[in-house]
C-alpha cells in the first residue's frame, strides 16, 4: 500500500525549540539539528477514533463534571473546523481540549495556584469532527493565571487543543487565545512564534453569529493540520 | 504578480504545558471524568506476539528527569501491520499514551514487540516504536523512534538508522534489552542527545 506523503512542515511558522524568553525551553530544547526523514508507514499511518471511544456529553464542559450545579464563569461556545493545508476538512478526527477554570486554576494535583478549584468544572473535553471537519465545545471562559517565568508573568486566557489527523506526523498540540486579550502580546510562549500572521492564527474570533442569545457567547477557532502531497506523476518500477 | 497559491498554513504549535494530563489523561491529573480514557491499552488482550515491557526516563539538559512529560507511542503489530492499514487482531490499536511517575519521571508501558515494516523504498525497517513527546518547555512535539537492542542485525541494515550521519548517535535510538524488558532513556540535550526527526 502506498501512503500519501505530507507537505514538509514549515518550521519557520512554528516556535523554535529554543526560545530563551520562555525559560523552560532552554533545558528542554534539542540542540542538534532534527534529522529530516521522508515519511514511512510509521508516520503516515495513525490512530483513528470512533463514537465508541467517547460519549456525547464529553464536549460539554458545563455538564461533563457538574456535580451540584453549573460551573462558575462566562458561558462560551468554542467551535470551528479542522482543515488540512489543502483546505479540505479533516473528518472524524479526535479533538481534545483542556483549560483552567474561570479563576485560572487547573484541576491538576500539581497546580497550586491560590484561586479555588471549581467543584463543578473538570476542565477537559473531547469530540470527533463531523463530515465537514466541524467541532464544537461548550465551556466557561478560562481565567488568566500567573506562572513562574518572569517574577510577574501571566498567561493570557487560553484553551489547550490536541488534534490527530490521519497520519501520526500530523499530530498537533496548540493553544487557542481570545480576541481582545491584552495579555497575548506580553506572553513569551505566544511570542516564541516568530511570525505575527502565525500568531493571529492562534487567536479565536468573537463570533456573534454563533452565540446563543441570553445564554452563551461564541468564539470561532479553525485549526489547520499538515496537508497530503499531491502525486500527479510518480516514477514506479516496471509492473509496480 | 503571480497567481496566489491557495494552500493554508498549518496552525502553529504551542507547548502542551505542565498540565497536559488534565486533557489527555485526567486520571493521572487526579480526577475521573470519562467513561474510558484513551490510549491505556496499546496491544489489547488478543494481541499476538511477544509481550514486552518498556521503561525509561526523559532527561533534560541538566540531567534532571522530565516529570511532566506525556508520551504517545505508535507501532505495528507483531506481523508488521498498523491498525487502520490492514488486518490486525481485534482490540489491537498500536497507539498509547504513556505518563511517567510525577516524582521520578520513570515511565513504563506494556505492549507486544512490533514486527518489521517496509520503508518507502521497500527495504525492511527493523522493528521499532514511534514516540512523540510533549511537555512544558517543548514548543513543538518531538518525534523519535525506539529500536530494540536485541535486533542487532536488523538494526544494522535499518534504512532510517542508516540516515543518521554520525554513527555514534544511532545508539541513542536503541533500547537496551533484558529478556522481554527494554529500557529506553530519551535525552533532550547533551552529549548523548537523542536523535529527533523532522518528518
Ligand atoms: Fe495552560
Amino acid at each position: 500500500m502506498s501512503l500519501p506523503e505530507l507537505h514538509q512542515r514549515d518550521r519557520s511558522w512554528h516556535p523554535p525549540a529554543f526560545a530563551p524568553d520562555y525559560k523552560s525551553s532552554t533545558t528542554r530544547a534539542p540542540r542538534q539539528a532534527l534529522l529530516s526523514l521522508r515519511g514511512t508507514a510509521s508516520e503516515l499511518t495513525g490512530p483513528t477514533f470512533g463514537h465508541g471511544d467517547i460519549d456525547p456529553l464529553d464536549n460539554d464542559l458545563l455538564r461533563n463534571y457538574a456535580h451540584t450545579g453549573d460551573p462558575i464563569g462566562e458561558r462560551i461556545i468554542v467551535h470551528g473546523r479542522v482543515l488540512d493545508e489543502n483546505a479540505r476538512p479533516v473528518q472524524h478526527t479526535l479533538v481534545e481540549i483542556w483549560q483552567a477554570n474561570a479563576g485560572g486554576r487547573y484541576r491538576h494535583k500539581k497546580d497550586s495556584y491560590l484561586a479555588p478549584v471549581d467543584p463543578n468544572f473538570g476542565g477537559c473535553g473531547r469530540v470527533l469532527t463531523d463530515a465537514d471537519g466541524c467541532y464544537a465545545f461548550r465551556t466557561v471562559k478560562p481565567g488568566a493565571y500567573p506562572w513562574r517565568n518572569g517574577v510577574n508573568s501571566w498567561r493570557p486566557a487560553h484553551i489547550h487543543f490536541s488534534v490527530f489527523g490521519t497520519a501520526f506526523a500530523q499530530r498537533l498540540i496548540t493553544q487557542m487565545y481570545f480576541e481582545g486579550d491584552q495579555l497575548i502580546a506580553l506572553c513569551p510562549i505566544v511570542n516564541a512564534v516568530p511570525d505575527a500572521r502565525a500568531i493571529e492564527q492562534l487567536i479565536a474570533a468573537l463570533d456573534m453569529n454563533a452565540s446563543v442569545p441570553l445564554d452563551s457567547i461564541a468564539y470561532r477557532f479553525d485549526i489547520v493540520l499538515r496537508g497530503h502531497r499531491a502525486t500527479y506523476f510518480e516514477n514506479r518500477p516496471e509492473g509496480g | 504578480m503571480v497567481q496566489k497559491l491557495q494552500y493554508l498554513k498549518e496552525t502553529p504549535s504551542q507547548t502542551a504545558g505542565p498540565f497536559v494530563h488534565i486533557g489527555l489523561a485526567p486520571g493521572d491529573a487526579g480526577f475521573d471524568i470519562y467513561r474510558t480514557e484513551l490510549g491505556r491499552d496499546i496491544a489489547g488482550p488478543e494481541a499476538q506476539g511477544t509481550p514486552i515491557t518498556v521503561t525509561g526516563q526523559v532527561i533534560d539538559g541538566n540531567g534532571t528527569p522530565v516529570t511532566d512529560v506525556l508520551i504517545e507511542v505508535w507501532q505495528a503489530n507483531a506481523a508488521g501491520v498498523f491498525a487502520g492499514a490492514g488486518e490486525v487482531e481485534p482490540g489491537f490499536r498500536g497507539w498509547g499514551r504513556v505518563i511517567p511517575d510525577f516524582d521520578s519521571g520513570v515511565f513504563r508501558f506494556e505492549t507486544v514487540k512490533p514486527g518489521a515494516v517496509a520503508g518507502p523504498d521497500g527495504r525492511m525497517m527493523a522493528p521499532h516504536i514511534t514516540f512523540w513527546l510533549v511537555a512544558r518547555g517543548i514548543n513543538v512535539g518531538l518525534g523519535t523512534r525506539m529500536y530494540f537492542g536485541d535486533e542487532a542485525a536488523a538494526n544494522a541494515s535499518d534504512p532510517v538508522l542508516g540516515l543518521i550521519p554520525e554513527p555514534p548517535r544511532r545508539k541513542t535510538l536503541i533500547a537496551t534489552a533484558e529478556g522481554n524488558r527494554y529500557h529506553f532513556d530519551i535525552r533532550l540535550q547533551g552529549d548523548a542527545e537523542t536523535v529527533f526527526f523532522d518528518i
